[in-house]
């Protein structure tokens, strides 16, 4: 390990580059705030490499650890640290920042150093949730990461953006106040704010189920899991292209990381008595949600709700309790981060020129816009699971967990294979296929370089991770056994 | 070593084929893409000759390419199987894709998608090598779905016209509903052996033969056998591809595709993955008489319904397609009644007689200018001598005629299914008997209208039923399209592209069965890559003792009832089209009812979309409007909201900030207080 603050650095250098870009770029000069904007979230991508370069996948302890005294009154500490779960995480984020800043490059037109600013300075505040080891410190980040989100959506975004937004406020208020009440409990009873700590803390069961649901009230809204999901589809539909690629590929992933750090490890015994009500929801989500999906008439909402069904897998996986079944999600949710991101991004291309979202106001995209045809083609193939796309994996390796776990499960989570193919091709079916629709469609031009660039960097990510997903997967296999060995143990005593 | 680079190269040279015409389609010239493409497939062809050659040599291969992922204990590896069962597959499919490649030269000539075309079917060749090659499940799984992306593109190939992306979503979601079972049998292999490698799982299978599995909690009599569970379930996968009733719908539709892909998809080899796969769970299969019961009365279904529809047809391809299916439904007979060999080997015999007959179809179609419906040809032997002389060898061969390779295959068929115990079998051979009629008939029925008879294209016709044409012929033209011949205007013959790989089909139409029957079935030639439990379904055995040779099969079929019934539906079709014209509108009349119950396909597809789909929608846009707008958001989120608002209300009515408000509410306490302490005083 070199002396170098590496996790800092992943979790400062945005923050500190969207102050950069906020102070330096004026309305009237956005291309100077773009140049700033790409050349920060580069230099957070570049900063973050280490991580995986460095990193040593046998041992499951916290690397990269750095530890200051923060408020020593009451032990909280700057205490940051990644394992093999949280690392891929931080590299995934700072990879979709680059993303992001790319995607928003020549669409937003108004207040460019402002957009930048918020997608960078959200991008560090995310590193620091992934990294952070000290409850407080996780607490304020994840708090504070939302006010950029809340921002984009509410200045960049659609005519309802102030419903979305409400919406959203609504469902994450109750379960933000009683995580936090849970993260006190749990340094009144242990004297410390250090999760690692938590982890190893005996409690009572009846302590682990209040802890467990009122850990479960902040992270399944975050998730989402049904029936707390319907914020989401809200939110994407007015956010702008940027904000619905961040919230997907990453906002989302926060509450899946939340039962990974928190709610498994030190709530074990609750975990296992509601595994049961954990399962049953997932499968809803994967089912109801499919067919929800189904009826859907606004591409961002179909894609929104496809991807509640793909974290239904996510939540399915964990509690599994089985390394294939965990590892699959953690894949699931990786992938999903390339994927809905991707689908995301083509709704923007497509909505940048027709500005509607509308898939009846679509029809013979391939004409006009072949290349970009053959991206979402491949995205949504991905989206639908075929092998050889980072879709699959996850997917394939959370069904053939459930398979082991009980046939019945198996069964239902794998009507995703048919759910999961119909609401995405048919989706692509009466966008892109047939004659041209309309003389908007008979307008449109293909993929500019830059979009291209995009998409084919996705495209790269989606494929590679297909084909070859071992290098992926390694680094997980030692945090994935701690974590599971956390579980088995009881912690009742 | 030297072996184990040719066996990568056979799949990665269609592939690199691929990525060159696909990747460059917008700026590379034809020539290009297609000499690519060729040349791909070509070497793939080459070096699995070579790889036979070692193969009989008897080297077999079992190893790992590279690691995919591994997880707690379970590893999934890509690796490749070359034994004798994998290596007549790669000959088949390698070859067959070579001749549609040189053949859509002249197919595609005008197709503004010609290399996007190319880039197609060779990355089908790559997914179903990958497919046959495979040594584990994972990867069988991941050609699998491949060859159904492939078939999807290329079904829809022609993007813009409705009824194509129409037939393409039926068929990868159809295909889905057969995956759906397929990778739950995948998992309860994984789950109860431990590991996905073919080896491994089939060496172990024999200890799992007696295990159960309760599908109900509760009860010792919610058990099942485990491997027929297991069986059952891939066979389902198998359904789907190999299109297998109920989930055949699809395949009828896919001729909305280019013919080559028909020949070479939908005929030749993706169709009959399930038929690959299922002789390459062989060990599995054995050991469940339910799953092979069940196997044999969903091929017998299939073969004789399906043969039943290819009588009302009118478009060439559909006449083909039905007769694919009715023949997949022989193949499948074949291996529920343990004749694993025999199904590869009418797999094999019908991939060469089966994509000469669809290259033939297409062959008249472009000399009938894109005009499909047979009722508008008639006599075109004259004018295209070629494709006429091979579509006869086809139509030999697939009815079973003696010496020529569908006899040798299909016979063998039959045979086994008559020597067969398993339940199901009585029924099964009554199919395949009545199947043999059927097949004749509608395959001469479709020969004589074409062929024979009076010209009756270049006239106005009445409707046609569908049409192969071109993209080009579509874009955006606001003219009435036309299609056929214009009056006066003669059929021709089609180019050298495309007569040439004709006849290279019609030769081993015409003898493969005769040269490879004794060493494919009789001489061990499959040694362990096909299992057969001698003890429990010695089908095989009996074949054996009672084969005597090529030639003497042939000579005794001569006075076997299945040669004559051949030879009745020949004669039945000659009389009905050819000598009495009127016979078929007066039967047609005759028997309304049937006629209409075959010409709704048996309200399959009726069925689905009313149900399935329609029921899929309704269900959606009711769980949305009624569970996510209705209940969570409009009683849970809106109703909280609603009850914080009146409070709210409430609360705002004390605080309306007029000052007579207070001093009213003021003066009513203070005479409520001053009441209550003098009445109690």
């Amino acid at each position: 390990m070199s002396g170098l603050p590496i996790l800092s650095l992943a979790v400062w250098v945005p923050i500190f580059a969207g102050f950069i870009v906020l102070f330096a770029g004026a309305d009237r000069n956005s291309p100077r705030a773009r140049m700033l904007a790409i050349a920060g979230a580069l230099t957070g991508l570049l900063v973050t490499l280490p991580l995986y370069t460095g990193f040593d996948t046998t041992t499951p302890a916290m690397q990269f650890v750095e530890i200051l005294p923060w408020i020593p009154r009451f032990d909280i500490h700057y205490h940051l640290g990644v394992d093999g779960i949280s690392m891929l995480f931080v590299i995934l984020n700072s990879f979709i920042t680059v993303i992001v800043v790319l995607a928003g490059w020549k669409v937003i037109e108004s207040k460019v150093a402002q957009y930048n600013a918020c997608f960078l300075i959200m991008s560090g505040l995310l590193n620091g949730i992934f990294t952070a080891l000290d409850g407080m410190l996780f607490y304020v980040f994840f708090e504070a990461s939302l006010i950029p989100l809340y921002l984009i959506i509410g200045v960049w975004g659609g005519p309802r953006r102030v419903y979305a937004a409400f919406k959203f406020f609504l469902f994450t208020l109750m379960g933000s106040l009683l995580f936090l009440v849970s993260l006190i409990y749990l340094y009144f009873d242990s004297g410390s704010f250090a999760i690692l700590d938590w982890h190893r803390m005996p409690l009572p069961l009846a302590t682990q189920q209040w802890i467990f649901l009122a850990f479960l009230a902040a992270f399944a809204v975050k998730v989402p899991m049904w029936p707390v999901h319907t914020w989401l589809p809200d939110a994407h539909v007015e956010a702008p292209t940027g904000g619905s690629i961040v919230l997907a590929a990453i906002a989302l992933k926060l509450g899946a990381y939340g039962f990974v750090r928190f709610s498994l490890p030190i709530a074990p015994d609750a975990s296992q008595a509601f595994s049961g009500l954990i399962i049953g929801l997932s499968l809803i989500a994967v089912v109801y949600i499919g067919f929800v999906a189904l009826a859907q008439e606004d591409m961002k909402k179909l894609v929104a709700y496809s991807s509640i069904a793909h974290m239904g897998f996510v939540t399915l996986g964990f509690f599994l309790f089985t390394p294939l079944g965990v590892e699959g999600a953690l894949v699931q949710m990786i992938s999903h981060g390339f994927v809905a991101g991707a689908m995301f991004y083509c709704i923007g291309v497509m909505y940048d020129r027709v500005h509607s979202r509308q898939i009846a106001d679509y029809g013979g995209v391939v004409n006009t816009m072949p290349k970009f045809a053959a991206f979402f083609m491949l995205f949504a193939m991905a989206n639908a699971g075929l092998p050889a796309t980072s879709g699959f994996v996850g997917e394939f390796m959370v069904i053939m967990a459930a398979v082991k776990f009980n046939l019945w499960i198996g069964f239902i989570a794998a009507s995703t294979m048919i759910l999961g193919a119909a609401y995405t091709l048919w989706m692509y079916k009466r966008v892109v296929f047939g004659a041209v629709g309309n003389p908007h469609v008979a307008e449109l031009t293909d993929v500019t370089r830059r979009e291209f660039l995009v998409l084919a960097l996705l495209a790269a990510c989606a494929l590679g991770m297909g084909l070859y997903p071992q290098p992926v997967t390694e680094i997980m296999h030692s945090s994935v056994d701690e974590l599971l060995r956390h579980v088995s143990v009881s912690k009742i005593q | 070593m030297e072996m184990q680079k040719l066996y990568l190269l056979v799949p990665l040279a269609p592939l690199l084929g691929a990525i060159v015409a696909g990747l460059f389609c917008r700026v590379i010239p034809r020539r290009l893409a297609h000499a690519a493409a060729i040349a791909g497939v070509a070497v793939a062809f080459v070096a699995s000759i070579f790889i036979w050659n070692d193969v009989a040599a008897g080297h077999t291969f079992d190893g790992t390419v590279y690691r995919w992922l591994s997880s707690g204990d379970h590893v999934f590896q890509v690796g490749f199987l070359i034994d004798s069962l994998t290596v007549t597959m790669m000959l088949v499919v390698t070859f067959v894709s070579l001749m549609v490649h040189i053949y859509t030269i002249g197919y595609m000539h005008d197709d503004p998608g010609y290399n996007r075309f190319f880039s197609y079917i060779s990355l089908f060749t790559f997914s179903m090598l990958m497919l046959v090659m495979s040594n584990n499940f994972m990867q069988l799984f991941f050609g699998w779905e491949a060859v159904g992306l492939v078939s999807y593109l290329l079904i829809g190939f022609w993007y813009t016209r409705p009824t194509a992306i129409f037939a393409n979503l039926k068929a990868f979601l159809a295909n889905r509903v057969g995956d759906f079972g397929f990778i739950l049998g995948i998992g309860l292999v994984l789950a109860n052996f431990g590991t996905l490698d073919y080896q491994p799982v089939f060496a172990q299978a024999r200890d799992l033969a007696g295990a159960t599995i309760s599908l109900f909690p509760g009860g010792d009599s919610s058990t099942v056998s485990l491997l027929s569970v297991t069986c059952i379930l891939l066979f389902i996968g198998a359904m789907g591809k190999s299109a297998q009733v109920p989930l055949h719908v699809w395949l009828p539709d896919s001729m909305e595709g280019p013919t080559p892909i028909s020949a070479l998809i939908h005929a030749a080899t993706m169709v009959t993955a399930g038929i690959f796969m299922v002789a390459r769970m062989s060990p599995l299969f054995e050991l469940s008489d339910t799953a092979l019961s069940f196997v044999i009365v969903v091929g017998s279904i299939t073969a004789l319904f399906m043969g039943f529809l290819g009588v009302i047809q009118n478009d060439i391809k559909r006449v083909v397609a039905y007769s694919t299916l009715s023949q997949l439904g022989y193949m499948t007979v074949a291996l529920g009644a343990s004749a694993y060999s025999v199904a590869i080997f009418h797999l094999m015999t019908h991939a060469f007689f089966k994509a000469l007959l669809f290259l033939a179809a297409g062959s008249v179609i472009i000399g009938m200018h894109h005009d499909q419906d047979i009722r508008n040809m008639g006599g075109l032997r004259k004018y295209m001598p070629i494709t006429w002389l091979t579509s006869l060898i086809g139509s030999l061969a697939l009815i079973g005629t003696p010496f020529f390779s569908g006899f040798y295959s299909k016979d063998s068929i039959i045979e086994a299914v008559k020597l067969s115990h398993i339940a199901g079998s009585g029924f099964a051979y009554f199919s395949v008997m009545a199947g043999v009629f059927i097949t004749a008939f509608y395959s001469f029925r479709m020969y004589f209208l074409v062929f024979h008879g009076e010209e009756r294209f270049g006239k106005p016709h009445a409707g046609t039923q569908g049409h192969d044409a071109h993209a080009g012929d579509h874009d955006d033209r606001k003219t009435v399209e036309h299609h056929g011949l214009a009056p006066g205007q003669k059929p021709h013959e089609t180019p050298w592209v495309v007569t040439v790989p004709l006849v290279l089909l019609a030769i081993p139409s015409v003898f493969i069965g005769y040269v490879t029957i004794e060493p494919m079935l009789y001489g061990g030639f499959f040694g362990d890559a096909i299992f057969v439990d001698g003890q429990a379904h010695p089908v095989m055995e009996e074949l054996t003792r009672d084969f005597q040779g090529a030639l003497a099969m042939a000579a005794h079929a001569l006075s076997s009832l299945v040669f004559w019934l051949a030879l009745a539906g020949v004669i039945s079709a000659w009389f009905c089209y050819l000598k009495m014209p009127g016979i078929p509108a007066a039967a047609k009349a005759i028997c309304g009812p049937v006629y209409t119950l075959l010409e709704n396909k048996y309200y399959f597809d009726q069925f689905y979309e009313r149900v399935f789909a329609g029921g899929a929608r309704l269900l959606g846009r009711g769980l949305w409007r009624g569970g996510d707008a209705g209940v969570i958001d409009g009683l849970i989120v809106g109703g909280s909201v609603r009850v914080v608002g009146g409070i709210a209300m409430l609360a705002r009515l004390f605080q309306s900030g007029h000052i007579y408000h207070y001093a009213f509410t003021m003066i009513f306490g203070v005479c409520a207080l001053l009441s209550i302490w003098l009445l109690r005083a």
